[in-house]
């Protein structure tokens, strides 16, 4: 018997392993519902799939009877635009900062520190001034979103900068590159990938600051939705909206690592 | 033969870090055309007067003239440099990297060229890079280069850059011996056709012996060995190549400290076993 440590899954075992607390969370998630709703039809804690089916049907497939829209496509369309809004202006707003600070030490000695200490505001602290500067609509949670991952991104891309080979920078001058040069053809091409994982890496963060705005001040959305129903204990409506956010953040971080081997095929041998 | 102007001109160099001081009053000439080797013991200085060359390090006292003017204190189209590695840019193709270096040429935001000059940047690079044998290789990245090659499509980068001046640190050090013997071949072609004048740090004493024109051994001329930073170390031997007794090959050997287990009976065998 070889030691545990050296024992290794064929690749059909390992993809059974995985699956597997999958499976058991699902057993045991259905036996209680069954268990609870025996005892009382009326139970709310534990819906069943069917409820959970038809909750999803109300929701998705029939128009609101108060405004004629269907809520869940509605909320899904809201929540994503507010989203891509604030990490696209985060993006952009970091690779700036990043690409400044990383590259030309005098930015670097100008902007760090105050880099550093804005990083250290929670964001959510700032959600009341947002909501005082820019109003209850769009604008404060889309703002949220893109203070609350900023500076993420800006450290994290400066930092990617600064890693890049001195000797690449010295070889560039040498063969007559002036900064900007050396800026959009040396470091701006080898940071595109970083900043794509930069921004897979804070999507997460993302998500929390957009449902709780939602939670706090809105008319729709994902997390406004769920927050809303809690009043009711619909978990019905609560369990498929979660399993749907986490859907749609697992299919975000796939296409953009799918797009970073696509565009940036040099990306996984380098530093030459 | 007429006397040559001197191209490069070192008077009373010094080098320190803080208490610490790495070459001592060098004083040297270099004329143009001329292929010099540093060698010399890691931590003896080689790197650094190559980095003065380069204008990434500035003499702490004396003076370091390229054509009788103090050299730039920051790198420039005059001066080509191939390190040991990082020494090519990973997101562009054998063919954009050296594309690149016309556009680089250029003035503006990006050096990105289009039409004729773009046709034109193209033809030379495949000229070049025909010439230093990657013409098969066109559209690979570096990550799938081998490392000879890479130092390969590295020299040819520099060589399209026209600098008067090739600085190469140690770009064959981690190279397999028999692909560094193609690659010595490689530079001295280019070093007489395009009539460089070249500097060479290497740890290899042989490489250093064969190779080129001229030898500098950098070492410590004091020692104190209470404190070892307290002395820089200076060029003990600058010889001409080629007019060495064999003895002196084996007396800087023990100097500099190299453990070379192949101890050989002449300089001809030598220079057979580097094949140069």
């Amino acid at each position: 018997m070889k030691r545990l440590i050296n024992l290794k899954p064929s690749r059909s075992t390992g993809i059974l392993l995985g699956l597997l607390p999958f499976a058991l969370l699902l057993v045991i998630y259905i036996a209680s519902s069954q268990t609870r709703l025996e005892e009382n039809p009326k139970d709310k804690l534990l819906p069943s799939f069917s409820q959970m089916g038809d909750a999803v049907e109300r929701m998705a497939m029939e128009p609101s009877k108060r405004n004629g829209k269907y809520l869940f496509w509605q909320d899904t369309a809201s929540s994503l635009k507010r989203l891509g809004m604030g990490v696209l202006f985060a993006a952009s707003i970091g690779l700036v900062i990043g690409l400044v600070t990383g590259a030309l030490p005098m930015f670097t000695a100008g902007l760090s520190p105050l880099l550093t200490v804005i990083s250290l505001v929670p964001p959510l602290a700032l959600l009341p001034i947002l909501f005082i500067v820019f109003g209850l609509g769009e604008l404060s949670k889309v703002v949220l979103i893109a203070i609350g991952i900023t500076p993420f991104i800006a450290r994290d891309i400066q930092r990617r900068a600064q890693e890049i080979p001195y000797e690449q920078l010295v070889k560039a001058q040498t063969l007559g590159a002036n900064t900007a040069q050396l800026i959009s053809r040396v470091l701006l091409p080898q940071l595109m990938p970083k900043l794509i994982d930069a921004v897979r890496l804070s999507l997460g963060a993302g998500w929390l600051f957009l449902i709780s705005a939602e939670a706090i001040a809105a008319t729709d959305g994902l997390g406004y939705r769920i927050f809303l129903v809690r009043r009711y204990m619909a978990m019905d409506v609560i369990l498929p909206y979660v399993a749907w956010i986490t859907f749609l953040a697992f299919l975000f971080d796939l296409a953009l690592r799918q797009l970073n081997a696509k565009l940036f095929p040099w990306h996984e041998g380098a530093t030459s | 033969m007429m006397a040559k102007k001197n191209m490069i001109e070192v008077r009373n160099l010094w080098k320190e870090y803080g208490d610490s001081v790495v070459l001592e009053d060098l004083n040297m000439s270099v004329q143009e055309g001329e292929f010099v080797t540093l060698v010399g013991a890691s931590g003896c200085g080689k790197s650094t007067f190559l980095k003065m060359l380069l204008g990434i390090e500035t003499p702490t006292r004396g003076e370091l003239l390229l054509d009788g003017k103090p050299i730039p204190d920051e790198p420039g189209s005059d001066r080509g440099i191939v390190f040991q590695q990082y020494s090519v840019f990973p997101h562009m193709t054998v063919l954009d990297n050296v594309v690149a270096t016309r556009g680089f040429q250029r003035k503006g935001l990006t050096g990105y060229l289009f039409g004729s000059a773009k046709k034109q940047a193209v033809a030379d690079a495949r000229k070049i890079l025909d010439q230093v044998g990657l013409s098969h290789a066109l559209d690979k990245y570096p990550h799938e280069l081998s490392g000879g090659m890479k130092q390969r499509l590295a020299i040819a980068q520099a060589l399209l850059g026209k600098p008067r001046i090739l600085l190469l640190d140690e770009p064959f050090g981690a190279l397999d011996p028999g692909i560094r013997a193609d690659m010595h071949d490689l530079v001295l072609d280019l070093w007489r056709e395009h009539k460089l004048t070249v500097f060479m740090v290497t740890h290899d004493l042989k490489e250093g012996f064969y190779l080129g024109t001229r030898l500098w051994v950098f070492d410590k001329k004091r020692q104190d060995p209470q404190a070892p930073n307290a002395y820089g170390a200076s060029i003990t031997y600058d010889l001409a190549v080629g007019q060495v007794e064999h003895s002196t090959y084996h007396e800087i050997n023990d100097a500099v400290g190299y453990r070379d287990p192949a101890i050989v009976a002449s300089p001809q065998q030598l220079a057979e076993e580097v094949d140069v």
